[in-house]
């Protein structure tokens, strides 16, 4: 494992931590207006200073962990499950089967630009949450069934899933109790990437206006909110410390899933 | 000869087929839209007149696809005589028919703003190119040293960094703090650095990456050896020779992102309010719910990704003889 990988999980820990304990870590309530004091600069008691309407910014980006974590899981649940078992079809059933999805649909969903496919979505249905986490989850679960179809090929090779079809186990038996574990180390790296991705998406179409409506504390949403030539002039705080949270999400999940991908690849690990 | 020209078909044939899918998602799309278009258009005032006319002509009238169902009829055939097949009929002669709000045709408002985002896109790879090639070649012939840690360092954190941080934080400096240079718009020829440098540093990233990676590779190989042998220096082996085959598959990366590029430069166009087609898309398609206007930008940007993305893999298989073969 290396430097970086140890460094992606730590912050990634963190984040999932300030996640989780948001109402007792965060200082103040993350909806509660002060407009006398509004755009404050960082003090002891607004750590991170105040927004346009006087909310404490460091509440508002602990509560927008909350916010990307939950995206962030349900988008890589949902597609992981889609996709790998779409990918398993794929690569365990093979011929026409393989061709239709691995050759088609794998190539239609790959061929459209991601992030426009949720901004189309997301257009003709109407922003919200539940509808971003669909319109991510239909761009995202591509990427688990090409892993799954890849290693499905590879195991389904081995000798004891030979052995396991000699001794009379249905494929259903085969791919479930043999072939998904032995194809579990590449989708953690996926999910790994996915979750970054996840997070990334969540907040650029939240800062396009296609996501989570205000008020709610998502960082993209913050940013768009403050980065207006004259807030960036007199008041900078308010688009930076949400800016850091999520550039250091993102990084942390990169890290985490190059390093793991790195381990599990002695080939990588080498050079 | 015949083997080649079958794999060119091949993928010509599977590049049709995904835009014909692209086509049939966004004409369908539409119909996800809940409640009726043009109410939402005209608004809840509109009279019933007004909403039946605008219905007829902007085709909202007829039937959206070949078969339809509800609850009321079960499935019915509707025949030929749907909105699917007028889509298709209009675009086979460059007709995407028209805005609902302006009524202008929707091509020529695309075509309108194509030009600056494609402007864009091609700044933004140069920046890229410019910062990834000297990058990677120096990390890749240093390996392992401290620069290159630095440079590995440095392309993570563009790749992490997303548009919409990275954009306001240039700002902040360049516009804010320096005043070097306008924070939005478009008015001078300097106003495309900011929003170049913006779209291109995630791939000048990824590119230094791979320049590097690809580095190594290449100067394990043997040619390299017999390069050196011959007495030639460093630098004529590193850019002559290492540099020639190692740039393929960032030739690769580079058509695949001039797709992405463009589709990404939505985010980047409404950062600096770049009058290009990701903003026409925002504003005026989505912002103002002309819908026949997003089915249009939707539909031209992806298709150009596709086509990118074929275009490379053709370019691809010609630079190296080893993909020809296989």
């Amino acid at each position: 494992m290396n430097r970086l990988f140890y460094i992606g999980l730590t912050i990634a820990v963190l984040f999932i931590a300030a996640a989780v304990l948001a109402p007792i870590i965060s200082t103040h309530d993350p909806f509660t207006q002060d407009l006398a004091l509004r755009y404050a600069g960082p003090s002891t008691d607004h750590w991170f200073g105040t927004d346009a309407l006087g909310r404490d910014v460091f509440s508002r980006v602990i509560y927008g962990a909350r916010i990307s974590l939950e995206v962030g899981i349900s988008v890589v649940l949902v597609s992981s499950v889609i996709g790998t078992l779409i990918g398993a079809l794929a690569g365990f059933y093979g011929g026409i089967v393989d061709k239709f999805l691995s050759g088609y649909v794998f190539n239609v969903f790959l061929a459209f630009p991601g992030l426009l496919l949720a901004i189309a979505m997301v257009a003709f249905l109407g922003a919200g949450l539940g509808k971003m986490i669909l319109a991510l989850c239909v761009i995202g679960w591509v990427g688990y069934a090409r892993v799954m179809r890849g290693q499905v090929l590879k195991v389904r090779e081995y000798d004891y899933v030979m052995a396991a079809r000699a001794l009379g186990a249905s494929n259903l038996r085969i791919i479930f109790t043999h072939i998904l574990p032995n194809s579990i180390q590449p989708l953690i790296v996926q999910a790994s990437l996915g979750m970054a991705g996840a997070v990334l998406s969540e907040a650029s179409l939240s800062f396009l206006g296609l996501g989570i409506p205000p008020p709610s504390p998502s960082w993209g949403t913050m940013i768009e909110e403050s980065r207006s030539f004259d807030i960036l002039t007199s008041s900078p705080h308010v688009m930076f410390f949400p800016g850091i949270a999520i550039a250091l999400t993102v990084l942390a999940f990169n890290f985490l899933g190059d390093g793991l991908r790195e381990y599990l690849d002695p080939k990588q690990r080498a050079r | 000869m015949k083997y080649k020209l079958l794999s060119f078909a091949r993928q010509l044939g599977v590049m049709l087929l995904v835009i014909w899918t692209v086509v049939t998602l966004v004409t369908l799309l539409i119909e996800l839209v809940p409640g009726d278009p043009a109410t939402v258009i005209l608004g809840e005032t509109a009279t019933q007149e007004q909403i039946e006319n605008f219905r007829i002509k902007h085709g909202l009238d007829r039937p959206a696809f070949f078969f339809s169902y509800s609850s009321d009829d079960g499935f019915k055939w509707n025949g030929t005589d749907n909105r699917y097949l007028d889509y298709w009929r209009g675009l086979m002669v460059g007709d995407l028919g028209r805005s609902f709000r302006t009524d202008q045709p929707v091509t020529q408002l695309i075509f309108e703003r194509y030009p600056s985002t494609i402007e864009l896109a091609l700044a933004a790879m140069l920046v890229a190119i410019a910062i990834a090639v000297p990058l990677g070649v120096v990390a890749g012939t240093n390996k392992n040293k401290l620069i290159d840690n630095l440079a590995s360092f440095v392309a993570l954190l563009g790749i992490s960094l997303p548009t919409f941080v990275l954009g306001p934080f240039l700002v902040y400096v360049f516009a804010v703090k320096l005043g070097w240079f306008a924070p939005t718009g478009s008015a001078y020829i300097e106003d495309i650095v900011l929003p170049a440098v913006t779209l291109g540093a995630a791939l000048s990233a990824i590119l230094t990456r791979m320049v590097r990676s690809s580095v190594i590779e290449e100067l394990g190989e043997d040619y390299v050896r017999t390069a050196r042998a011959k007495g030639l220096s460093e630098r004529v082996v590193v850019y002559k020779h290492v540099l020639k085959n190692g740039l393929i598959p960032v030739v690769t990366v580079l058509g695949l992102q001039l797709g992405v590029l463009l589709a990404g430069s939505i985010i980047t166009e409404k950062i600096f309010n770049w009058q290009g087609l990701g903003l026409l898309l925002l504003d005026d398609g989505i912002g103002k719910r002309d819908y026949r206007l997003v089915q249009g930008c939707v539909l031209v940007i992806s298709v150009t990704f596709i086509v990118a993305n074929t275009l490379t893999d053709l370019v691809y298989r010609r630079l190296d003889p080893r993909i020809r073969l296989s």
